[in-house]
């Protein structure tokens, strides 16, 4: 090897470094590069994001997991993304969840003895409420037949559309 | 000596509200005309009173006064101008005063404005507000004295909560109380009626606009709120199911059935029990309302205030408005008149059940509010109620109250015959079974949900306009088509207008929901990123210097098949040290889809975590709720209330049943 051919190379490579420099200066500056996703697997984020939605963040005011960017919701978004790729489950990750946090950390709040007002409380108000439409229809309904016995308005009547 | 003068002026309030309750409930059960004059005297003055002592507070944030406990803890010297004035309401003492503010200003106005009416029920309305001011007052007063001083004067005043810097809280606030407290309106006419025994045609017209003008208020403050949420908050929801939102939803649900069955108890004398009972409740959840963000018994965004004390008081005051107001209405039941019958298929009866589903709802969402409340202080257990539960239970009820909204108006009152409204109806099905198909395959992606939205939203507008056809049929077709249009009221047309808001919000949220992309990643600079079709790219970042924060503001430009289409500069301020960094989204507005970017936090020099959404339609959500106001406002403005204002004059006081009727041409 002669000091000139090395020179010669060195001088090569060095451009060529160069070039390749340039190239990608170029690149970031004028083209740009399509930016990554922060997830590394969509799917699976898309899944984990999903789940982290129905569960709370526990160091927030009223956040979700997923909507927070408190240093808890990230670590336990990592931890839930792991998990996912062992192959947990959502039942899985959930019930490791409430292990350890408690149901505090549910925004589904579970169906137990404590929760049943909770749950069943809409369909009795609902019931409530037709009932109660029920008896008024009826009693609307005799009151037609004598409409002005029982404090019927005179005049309202005419009121139609 | 300015803030003790303001504490002065709220003791000569709480004076005058106790003389105006107590010579207004004597004068109209002596009926002493005299004692009457005071109490209305007394209203105003109340009024100018509490306005000094709000005036003094307002001053005291303007001039920076730290010796004020309270402005100390809600402000400093580096806040601009327009948020030391809206800071005023930025705590639990200084919103409360703005509250009986407010009071006191509806109780001038129906001082005012209701002369025409007998004038020992008046009294009795001013007596109820005298009372409820009172007791507010006393609150003020005892609990939450916005002017405590502080000594020695505090150096630096504490920051206000960066969220709450912004234009949302100089209108959010305001806007929310002239509703909650505009029930007291509807409330005291009806408690007054009740002590009266006068549920007559006369009381449930004249709570109308009133009921309709707080309710119009309590929707624009949800929705501003709602708005805010979405442009502040950077996580790019608009509703939250949280605690103080639901704290503004749960009246106005009951607020809206109010509005509907008061229309049944104007027009038809019937289900006068059912009103007073929602007009008691739509106060009462207002009040709990207020307790619920300002007891500091939630824990949530808005929560600032701690002490026990507080919510005892208003949960004693609450207790007492509730169970006076029902015992009273215990003992008044069995004279309240059925008024005229209806079928069981009428439109009262569709009222009626549209009732039903809003109060339903409006309890279930009470239920999930408080349940975790009440766990919590019987020491069961703690638990979470979000989002999962209130959808899972909210949406059932509320759709077939939405399938409603496009039969009820076309409903005959009384009764109602099937096969001609089904005729009626078919158009407007078949339009909106049609969209239901079409809208999801034009929006490239099938979604059973959306559709479904669809179809509720298209159904609501297209019966809407099959009802206004309707009439302008009906009459003769001679007149020209402008004096058929004016022959419809305008309460008519403010209650088509509030159910297209109704459905232009479905099809935003349903849109939005089923339609809605976003990506998060990692951007240097020049990077890209394609979101919804839009591309994204980060051009440069820098430093930039707010009023009170600074900021590391970036430069996204956005371009469409290439061509540009503007330029976004979302920010992460730094309000410093004692708060964390926040997210200040850069939002591109547009009415068929709004750009919203969010950033996160710096991954590594030069890299930063971003989050981009595409967001179809979701103006659409505030566009309905800005319809429904405008409906209402409409409807207040209707001629008939102010028919009834001037033709009234003359008669003498006493109102006999159905005197006030003045116009038959009017429905709605």
């Amino acid at each position: 090897m002669n000091r000139q051919s090395l020179t010669w190379k060195s001088w090569r490579s060095a451009s060529v470094a160069l070039f390749m420099v340039m190239l990608s200066l170029a690149a970031t500056v004028s083209w740009g590069k399509v930016a990554m996703p922060l997830a590394a697997d969509p799917a699976l984020e898309l899944r984990m994001m999903t789940l982290a939605a129905e569960l709370r963040c526990l160091v927030c005011q009223n956040q979700s997991l997923a909507e927070s960017n408190a240093e808890l919701a990230v670590d336990l978004r990592q931890l839930m993304r792991q998990q996912m790729r062992q192959g947990a489950s959502n039942q899985d990750i959930i019930d490791y969840m409430v292990a350890r946090y408690g149901d505090f950390v549910l925004y589904r709040p579970p169906l137990k003895a404590s929760t049943v007002l909770l749950w069943s409380g809409p369909v009795m108000l609902l019931l409530l409420g037709l009932g109660l439409q029920w008896r008024t229809i009826r009693r609307q309904r005799t009151n037609q037949a004598a409409p002005d016995s029982r404090g019927g308005e005179p005049g309202s009547a005419k009121e139609t559309a | 000596m300015i803030p003790e003068l303001g504490h002065f002026a709220l003791i000569l309030a709480l004076a005058l509200a106790l003389t105006q309750a107590s010579s207004a409930l004597l004068g109209a059960a002596r009926g002493n005309p005299t004692w009457i004059a005071v109490a209305h005297s007394s209203a105003l003055g109340q009024l100018l009173f509490i306005f000094a002592a709000f005036a003094t507070l307002v001053y005291g944030f303007v001039s920076n006064d730290l010796s004020l406990l309270y402005v100390a803890s809600n402000s400093n010297a580096s806040l601009p101008l327009q948020y030391r004035i809206a800071a005023t309401w930025g705590g639990h003492e200084g919103s409360m005063l703005l509250w009986v503010l407010i009071l006191a200003g509806w109780t001038v106005a129906v001082s005012r404005l209701s002369r025409h009416l007998a004038t020992d029920f008046v009294a009795r309305v001013l007596g109820v507000m005298g009372m409820v001011s009172a007791g507010l007052l006393a609150f003020l007063l005892l609990t939450s004295n916005p002017f405590l001083r502080l000594v020695p004067a505090a150096a630096h005043g504490r920051s206000l909560n960066p969220l709450l810097q912004d234009i949302g809280m100089v209108l959010h606030p305001p806007m929310l109380y002239m509703g909650y407290v505009g029930f007291s309106v509807a409330f005291a006419l009806a408690i007054a009626a009740l002590l009266s025994g006068r549920l007559d045609a006369a009381w449930a017209r004249w709570s109308r606009p009133w009921t309709t003008l707080a309710w119009v208020f309590l929707t624009l403050g949800v929705a501003l709120g709602s708005l805010w949420a979405y442009y502040e908050l950077g996580w790019g929801g608009w509703w939250f199911w949280d605690p103080v939102e639901n704290a503004s939803f749960i009246p106005w649900l009951v607020g809206t059935a109010l509005i509907h069955s008061l229309a049944v108890s104007e027009n038809r004398g019937a289900l006068k029990g059912w009103t007073v009972l929602l007009a008691i409740f739509a106060f009462s959840l207002s009040l709990l309302g207020t307790f619920l963000v300002r007891s500091g018994v939630l824990t949530s965004v808005h929560a600032f205030a701690t002490d026990p004390a507080r919510g005892t008081f208003v949960l004693v005051l609450l207790g007492l408005v509730v169970g006076g107001a029902l015992l009273l209405y215990a003992s008044r039941a069995n004279r309240i008149g059925l008024g005229a019958g209806f079928d069981p298929i009428s439109r009262e009866s569709l009222l009626l059940l549209n009732n039903v589903m809003l109060a339903v709802a409006a309890g279930s969402v009470l239920l999930g509010t408080l349940y975790p409340l009440v766990l919590d202080a019987l020491k069961v257990g703690k638990i979470s109620v979000g989002r999962p539960y209130f959808e899972t239970v909210f949406v059932p009820l509320m759709t077939p109250a939405m399938f409603l909204i496009g039969v009820g108006p076309m409903a005959h009152w009384k009764k109602v015959n099937l096969p001609d409204l089904a005729l009626r109806l078919r158009w407007a099905f078949a339009v909106g079974v049609v969209s239901a198909l079409f809208v999801p395959m034009a929006m490239g992606a099938w979604s059973t949900a959306v559709s479904f939205g669809i179809l509720l939203s298209v159904w609501i507008s297209a019966s809407s306009v099959a009802d206004l056809l309707g009439r302008l049929r009906n009459v003769h077709t001679a007149v020209s088509l402008l004096a058929r249009l004016r022959a419809n009221s305008r309460s008519y047309y403010g209650m088509l207008l509030a159910h297209i808001g109704v459905a232009v919000f479905i099809a935003g949220a349903t849109l939005v929901t089923g339609y809605e992309s976003d990506k998060e990643v990692r951007m240097g600079i020049g990077d890209t990123v394609e979101v919804g079709g839009y591309d994204f790219r980060l051009e440069r970042m820098s430093e930039a210097l707010g009023p009170n924060y600074t900021a590391t503001r970036g430069e996204i430009n956005v371009s469409r098949s290439g061509q540009a289409v503007t330029r976004m500069y979302p920010e992460k301020r730094n309000y410093g040290e004692q708060q964390r960094p926040m997210t200040e989204a850069a939002i591109d507005w547009g009415v068929t889809r709004d750009l919203y970017i969010a950033f996160g936090d710096q991954i590594e020099p030069g890299v930063w975590a971003v989050r981009i959404y595409h967001k179809p339609f979701v103006e659409f959500i505030w566009y309905g709720w800005l319809l429904m106001a405008l409906g209402g406002l409409l409807a207040v403005f209707d001629r008939r209330y102010r028919v009834a204002v001037t033709s009234v004059q003359t008669v003498p006081p006493e109102p006999a049943p159905g005197r006030v009727v003045p116009s038959a041409l009017v429905v709605a």
